[in-house]
């Protein structure tokens, strides 16, 4: 028992937080912000693991939360499927997909794959804004509500402890992950590929495989959000939604799991604060996203955990 | 003796204090709103929420509705449809707003829909979508003419003048892509064939390539393009460019001044419908709607030195039906607002007369729209 | 048919040549740096209100022209002094972001100076559309050709026979080596964005007249710019301006032959294939690892 506490003390402080928030929550509007966090910061810690930890980034990951949410409106709504059933297929299309485009492009590096991961999302989303037939276009599509076993989800309340729940799951996996054999691997091989490779790694195997299981993070927050919001359009897989999951992970902490769910509420919640002072909210969120990189370029859990630890230490 | 006299003093002082108190304490009226403000379509969301500050501001200084101050919340929703939904909820359940105006696009309104409908909360948009309002929702409602009617209006326009082989050149998001899909729907009623269908983006820096294949496809008579921000003007010059001299079409999506400054020269000739107060000085003395549009035109013009828009009038239109129809209603009691906004009837506006029915939740029609032409860089009203 | 094909290539050369000259920009700060700088879409969107603003308010052209350039080399500088310099050791992902970050920033700032009108320049020299065997161009469209091809030259020519050029390659290179051998890095870094900046500025000018410009111009021109820059091979300024080009008489083929829906979508298959088959683009050096 110790042992686990020790291990997952992140997790255990995740779960606190999840309890004692509603306390401070006074309204719907409230949950459904904090349930916006909760599946932002499911994607991010997915996302986290290619970046933090195989140190592989991606502009594209929105396309992949995209196709989840897509899956999800288009299955139940167009073709009457029970909403686990969809959120599966969307998990496993994208996971498919992502293992096909995963293995010629992450030979790329740097800026070229960042490129690269860049176009596959443009072009998912162009696909999904051409063919309304399908997609409804531009103007998108709804889903139907989720049901888990005959329970409808339908209030704001319900959902806050489904995604708090699933946001933990998430958690206690990508811990699990980074533990195992396959996380020292992907240390090994974000410190010196070439190294990695020449010890015997094969590194273009752990990098796909880290790819893929991000992808289909991303994949599942994007159902739930389907469900959730329950209004689906391309706007909610652009590039700039891309660039904003990049943002939350490195902001909160790269190669942190924590850090990426504390990034994923603070870019969440920021918007949302900034709202009523609109003409000045790019401005300040541009000013914290550079200030934050150039005093913390490790990002924020990181470096107070540093601090920290540094006050304990005599 | 001192200390009751004291008590008597204070005990007064509470009174005249808790009567000014309840004087004040009337609750305000509380109107929330969602509008592109940035955005690519911040072209259309800008003077919306300037609008509405104007007006609220200056009904606050003249004392409110009914003694009651009114409290606009707006919100920036960007032009995407999952932020419009947050605002929403947010304006529904932090804000206790009243009642909601707003949605700038199709997409935004749709998206709020799905979040005012079951909370019952009226809500006037200011998009142009068909489907907003078909099939009618109880508790949503619009201003501006429907994407189809500017199609119809256009389509009448071509048929008079014996045109029937029409281009089609539209911008593939929301606004040009429902226009588009509503304009396929309606030319044959028109007797119009489409003859060639093509598309840009947004930002397209140069659309000849579309256009030289619309030049080369055999018969084209005119050319409709369907959508708003700079493609259209874009699509404008290019047009002229290419030396194509089939009459050019716009939709109601470019009826500001803005659109023939940046097309220039190549704008003379363009036809589009446009609601009345784009041509408040033409409009026929005896036109109801002339008294209306040019004080609006006025008002809006002194205060923000910019020539008005009809998106400007969108939102003018739904903030005094809003008001009307809470002073009708003789409180803010949602349920109440909602029946009165939908006995509107014959409320003159700036984009026309409003008479709203159970199954009608516009109560515009085609007479609204005026067809104009632009010569010399100036709008000249052809019917 | 000959005519429509000439006038798609004409129409690709057009959006081409912007596309190419927002990539030369990336591709100077990368030389020196080797940062990419996703805040060269707003240089230009600066550079291209500012002369409007100006002219505006009653300068001449020619005078707004310098004022709005010397503008935007001072934010240029000011970027690179004030958020590129202290993070200088700060690694790939964190730079991005910081100049992710800075072009939301100067997003903001020219909204709340400049509004979000859409504005245009008249064209330098008239608007009678150039007849070439039965297509036509804009004598704009020269105007940005012509410019991109001459500061190509004048770049080709810094960076190979003076000695700024040289101790920016060099800075970019091995940036200790440079500074044992004297190189002045820090003062580097900040001609390299200033460099880049006044490109931006010169773009913006003479592509609103064809373009427009407004606040939010920077994001698709910044996209495609960065685009360009990749296709050709990042650091090769032959390679920035012919990744634009291609790129740009893609899209109007693809929108003229096969889609005008799919044209973005077709430009970028192109892209991934050639990334595929080159991971260093068209004409990039192949990178060596060291361990």
């Amino acid at each position: 028992m110790k042992a686990f506490a020790q291990r997952h003390r992140g997790l255990l402080i995740l779960a606190a937080c999840i309890a004692l928030l509603p306390l401070g929550v006074q309204n719907d509007y409230h949950y459904d912000v904090l349930i916006n966090a909760g599946l932002n910061a499911i994607v991010v810690v997915g996302l986290n693991l290619l970046i933090g930890y195989a140190g592989q980034i991606s502009l594209g990951h929105a396309a992949f939360f995209g196709l989840g949410a897509y899956a999800s409106a288009i299955l139940t709504t167009t073709y009457g499927w029970h909403s686990l059933a969809a959120m599966g297929a969307g998990m496993a299309g994208v996971g498919v997909l992502a293992y096909v485009v995963a293995r010629p492009i992450l030979r790329l590096k740097g800026h070229y794959l960042a490129m690269a991961t860049l176009g596959i999302g443009v072009i998912i989303s162009i696909v999904l804004n051409t063919e309304a037939q399908v997609t409804g276009g531009p103007d998108g599509m709804s889903a139907e509500p989720f049901s888990v076993f005959g329970f409808a989800f339908q209030s704001e309340k319900s959902w806050y402890w489904l995604v708090g729940g699933c946001l933990l799951a998430s958690v206690w996996l990508a811990t699990n992950l980074i533990n195992s054999p396959i996380g020292r691997a992907l240390r090994a091989l974000h410190g010196a590929e070439v190294g990695a490779r020449v010890v015997g790694i094969d590194t273009t195997h752990y990098k796909v495989l880290i790819f893929v299981i991000s992808a289909v993070f991303a994949s599942f927050a994007g159902s739930l959000f389907a469900h959730h919001t329950p209004t689906v359009t391309p706007s909610i897989l652009g590039f700039i939604k891309s660039v904003e999951f990049v943002v939350m992970a490195v902001f909160g902490g790269m190669a942190s799991v924590l850090g990426s769910v504390v990034g994923a509420f603070i870019m969440t919640l920021l918007p949302n604060v900034l709202a009523s002072i609109e003409d000045f909210e790019p401005i300040i969120l541009g000013a914290i996203m550079m200030g934050t990189m150039i005093f913390m370029p490790k990002g924020l859990v990181p470096t107070i955990a540093k601090k920290l630890r540094r006050k304990e230490a005599p | 003796m001192r200390g009751l006299k004291t008590i008597a003093g204070l005990a007064v002082a509470g009174c005249a204090l808790a009567l000014s108190w309840t004087a004040q304490a009337a609750e305000p009226v509380r109107i929330g709103a969602f509008l592109a403000v940035t955005g690519p379509a911040s072209f259309l969301g800008e003077p919306e929420k300037k609008t509405l500050e104007m007006y609220v501001d200056r009904l606050n200084k003249q004392g409110g509705v009914q003694g009651r101050k009114i409290e606009l919340t707006v919100y920036d929703d960007g032009g995407a449809p999952d932020k419009a939904a947050t605002f929403a909820k947010r304006l529904i359940q932090s804000d206790n707003v009243d009642i909601i105006i707003g949605g700038t696009t199709t997409g935004t309104s749709m998206a709020a829909i799905k979040i005012v409908e079951p909370a019952g909360v009226p809500f006037i948009s200011l998009a142009g979508g068909i489907d907003i309002i078909e099939p009618v929702k109880k508790w949503v409602f619009k201003t501006p003419h429907t994407d189809r009617m500017a199609a119809e209006k256009v389509f009448a326009d071509l048929q008079k003048r014996g045109l029937t082989k029409v281009a089609l050149i539209s911008e593939n998001a929301g606004f040009g892509k429902s226009g588009h899909d509503q304009s396929l729907k309606v030319a044959g009623n028109y007797g119009i064939e489409i003859v060639a269908d093509e598309v840009y983006s947004p930002k397209d820096p140069d659309v000849t390539a579309q256009l030289t294949k619309i030049k080369n496809t055999p018969g084209v008579q005119a050319i409709f393009n369907f959508g708003f921000g700079q493609g259209p003007a874009i699509v404008t010059k290019n047009t002229k460019q290419l030396g194509i001299t089939q009459p050019l079409y716009q939709s109601h999506g470019v009826a500001s001044k803005d659109y023939i400054r940046l097309s220039g020269d190549a704008a003379d000739g363009v036809r589009l419908p446009a609601a009345g107060l784009v041509i408040a000085d033409q409009l026929a003395a005896t036109d109801p709607q002339k008294p209306v549009v040019s004080a609006f035109k006025k008002e809006y013009e002194e205060a923000f030195k910019s020539e008005v828009s009809t998106f400007a009038g969108h939102a003018y239109d739904g903030l005094q039906m809003a008001l009307a129809a809470i002073m009708r209603a003789g409180s803010s009691d949602k349920a109440k607002v909602r029946d009165e906004i939908e006995k509107t009837s014959g409320y003159v506006g700036t984009g026309g007369i409003v008479s709203m029915s159970p199954t009608d939740h516009m109560g515009l029609n085609l007479s609204a729209f005026h067809m104009v032409e632009i010569a010399k860089g100036d709008w000249k009203m052809v019917d | 048919m000959f005519e429509s094909t000439l006038q798609f290539i004409l129409a690709g050369l057009t959006s081409g040549a912007i596309y190419a000259l927002v990539g030369l920009g990336f591709t100077i700060i990368y030389n020196a740096s080797h940062v990419i700088n996703f805040a060269q879409g707003e240089f230009i969107v600066i550079g291209g209100m500012s002369t409007v603003a100006l002219t505006a308010a009653g300068l001449p052209l020619p005078l707004a022209i310098v004022l709005a350039t010397v503008v935007t080399m001072v934010v240029g500088m000011a970027l690179a002094r004030f958020a590129i310099q202290p993070a200088k050791d700060a690694d790939v992902v964190a730079l991005i972001i910081i100049t992710i970050g800075a072009s939301i920033f100067l997003r903001g700032i020219v909204q709340l100076v400049f509004g979000k009108d859409i504005h245009s320049l008249p064209p330098f020299s008239g608007e009678t559309p150039l007849n070439l065997m039965g297509a036509t161009l804009m004598p704009q469209s020269l105007w940005v050709m012509g410019i991109s091809a001459g500061l190509i030259l004048v770049m080709a020519w810094f960076f190979n026979a003076t000695l700024a050029g040289k101790a920016m390659l060099a800075t970019a290179y091995n940036s200790l080596a440079a500074r044992l051998m004297g190189v002045d890095t820090k003062w580097v870094l900040l001609s390299a964005f200033a460099l880049s900046a006044f490109l931006g500025a010169v773009g913006g000018i003479v592509v609103t007249p064809i373009t427009f410009v407004s606040y939010e111009s920077g994001i698709m021109l910044g996209l495609k710019g960065f685009s360009a820059a990749v296709l050709g091979g990042l650091g090769n300024g032959i390679g920035a301006v012919a990744g634009g080009l291609i790129l740009g008489v893609v899209e109007a083929m693809s929108a003229g032959y096969i889609s005008s829906a799919y044209k973005d979508a077709i430009a970028f298959v192109i892209i991934l294939v050639v990334l595929v088959a080159r991971p260093n683009g068209l004409f990039g050096k192949k990178g060596i690892d060291r361990v």
